[in-house]
């Protein structure tokens, strides 16, 4: 029965990275689309999401089959578990490029204007989060995704700089708000992309430690608090 | 080892071996203690002593001819394996149902009540009380009640199974040993008897020894992992089969021993 089990795990994780190599994929295009008004690329990002969402389904079923075929436990029953939420975040960091290819096609019917932070350099850290995050998943490194996770503060303190920065660019150049309020978008898509990244690498670490390390673990209150 | 402390144990093991005839030892020296009104659940593989470990708890292994026991169990303190232990009065208190169920040919009041008949109980009132109580602990009265005085025969294996749990019910027993009552029982009496297990976690302490993993999971409220005559692990049933702490226990219940 185990070895049954066995080859379908293996199978899962396969799909699973499929779909983490793919969203990696169309979190690239959408920030090359942005940086370079590809409006083209752009628009194909936003046509290829169903394709992501079918992915997702299948994954999900197939890990309802193994649960109510094999039952599994301990470590197998963690790894399932971490499956169906890793499976959820990365259909949802798909989503996220989407919105940013909407904004650069919006982006592309107001006038072009400049971006008043640093994209590129915001977009390459999410980029290596995920990259990490799904690393830490292929070599079961729970280190790793420790690491992933500590990069977030970085894109968070990213985003935060770069709230203040349109801010004074709409301040300082009215005209122009609707472009910048479609980067300041922008930033918060990239800023949620992390915060999934970083949920990603805490269900690896449940999976490989069981420990739930999520709001810093349970909480105990005491009695009239 | 790998175990969780019990607090005031009704049972405690303590450095227990077990030798069968011809110096074969199958117990290497079990500390184990089992909470009360709890139910724990005994697992792994074939011949890894669980079903001798709980054997020894009303000494059903005295009748094997030159085994051999060291060590201690202690019944509520009481050292079973004392010189003064009275054994009827040791089976009274622990009782046991097998793999097979084993109704005598007699009627279904009779096989409840006949714990009671032999210590030489004799009151018509208390025997009726008995019945009813046991039977609707083993979630069996509403099945039979109409029909008391029919053969323990006629019923379900499933029935059969929950007859046994209330024969043993009825002498008011500390702890009821289950040597894999659901082994040879389909999924829906399978259930009935899980089912039951639970209800009697209120007022005994069950002790089951199963190859079912999963019927380990649902039932019990401890497991012990016996592996080659050692105690692997004993913890609070969830956390074992959801991150159990040692690798042969999780190389075992996920089905990736050996």
């Amino acid at each position: 029965m185990a070895i049954l089990m066995q080859h379908e795990l293996d199978l899962l994780k396969r799909e699973l990275l499929t779909l983490g190599a793919e969203v990696e994929g169309r979190v690239k295009q959408a920030v090359q689309a942005l940086l370079t008004f590809d409006s083209k690329l752009a628009g194909q990002v936003r046509d290829g999401d169903a394709q992501i969402d079918n992915m997702e389904i299948e994954l999900e079923e197939e890990c309802l089959k193994i649960l109510a075929l094999h039952q599994p436990v301990a470590t197998d029953l963690r790894f399932i578990v971490s499956v169906l939420k890793i499976n959820n975040d990365l259909e949802r960091v798909a989503d996220f490029a989407v919105n940013i290819a909407d904004r650069t096609l919006d982006l592309d019917v107001t006038h072009k204007i400049d971006c008043p932070y640093d994209i590129a350099t915001m977009a390459k850290l999410v980029e290596n989060m995920l990259k990490i995050a799904l690393d830490s998943l292929v070599e079961r490194d729970s280190e790793l995704a420790h690491k992933t996770i500590q990069l977030d503060d970085d894109v968070d303190n990213m985003h935060r700089e770069n709230f203040s920065r349109v801010k004074e660019a709409i301040r300082s150049d009215p005209a122009s708000m609707d472009g910048l309020i479609y980067y300041l978008s922008i930033s918060r898509y990239l800023e949620r992309m992390g915060d999934l990244a970083t949920n990603i690498a805490e269900d690896v670490i449940y999976h490989i430690d069981g420990e739930i390390i999520r709001h810093g673990g349970i909480q105990r209150f005491s009695a009239g608090e | 080892m790998t175990a969780t402390k019990i607090e005031n144990p009704i049972i405690q093991v303590d450095d227990l071996k077990f030798y069968y005839p011809g110096n074969a030892r199958a117990l290497h020296g079990i500390n184990l203690s089992f909470p009360e009104k709890q139910v724990t659940a005994l697992i792994g593989p074939s011949g890894c002593g669980k079903s001798t470990l709980i054997r020894c708890f009303n000494r059903m292994n005295d009748l094997i001819d030159s085994c051999r026991v060291e060590g201690e169990i202690f019944l509520e303190g009481e050292n079973i394996y004392g010189r003064r232990t009275d054994i009827i009065e040791l089976r009274r208190k622990v009782g046991m149902v097998f793999q097979k169920s084993n109704p005598f040919p007699k009627s279904i009041y009779e096989n409840v009540i006949y714990g009671l008949r032999i210590a030489g109980e004799k009151d018509k009132k208390l025997f009726d009380e008995r019945v009813e109580s046991s039977l609707k602990a083993a979630a069996l009265w509403d099945e039979v009640k109409d029909r008391l005085q029919e053969s323990a025969l006629g019923l379900s294996g499933g029935q059969m199974q929950r007859l046994c749990i209330a024969r043993a019910i009825a002498v008011n027993p500390k702890v009821i040993l289950m040597d894999e009552p659901c082994s040879a029982l389909d999924p829906k009496s399978t259930a009935r008897v899980e089912e039951t297990i639970k209800e009697l976690r209120n007022d005994y302490t069950i002790i089951i020894v199963t190859h079912n993993m999963q019927q380990a999971a649902r039932v019990s409220d401890f497991t012990a992992f016996l592996f080659e005559g050692n105690l692997i692990e004993f913890g609070v049933t969830d956390q074992l089969f959801v991150k159990p702490q040692n690798k042969q226990t999780e190389d075992y219940i996920t089905g990736r021993f050996g």
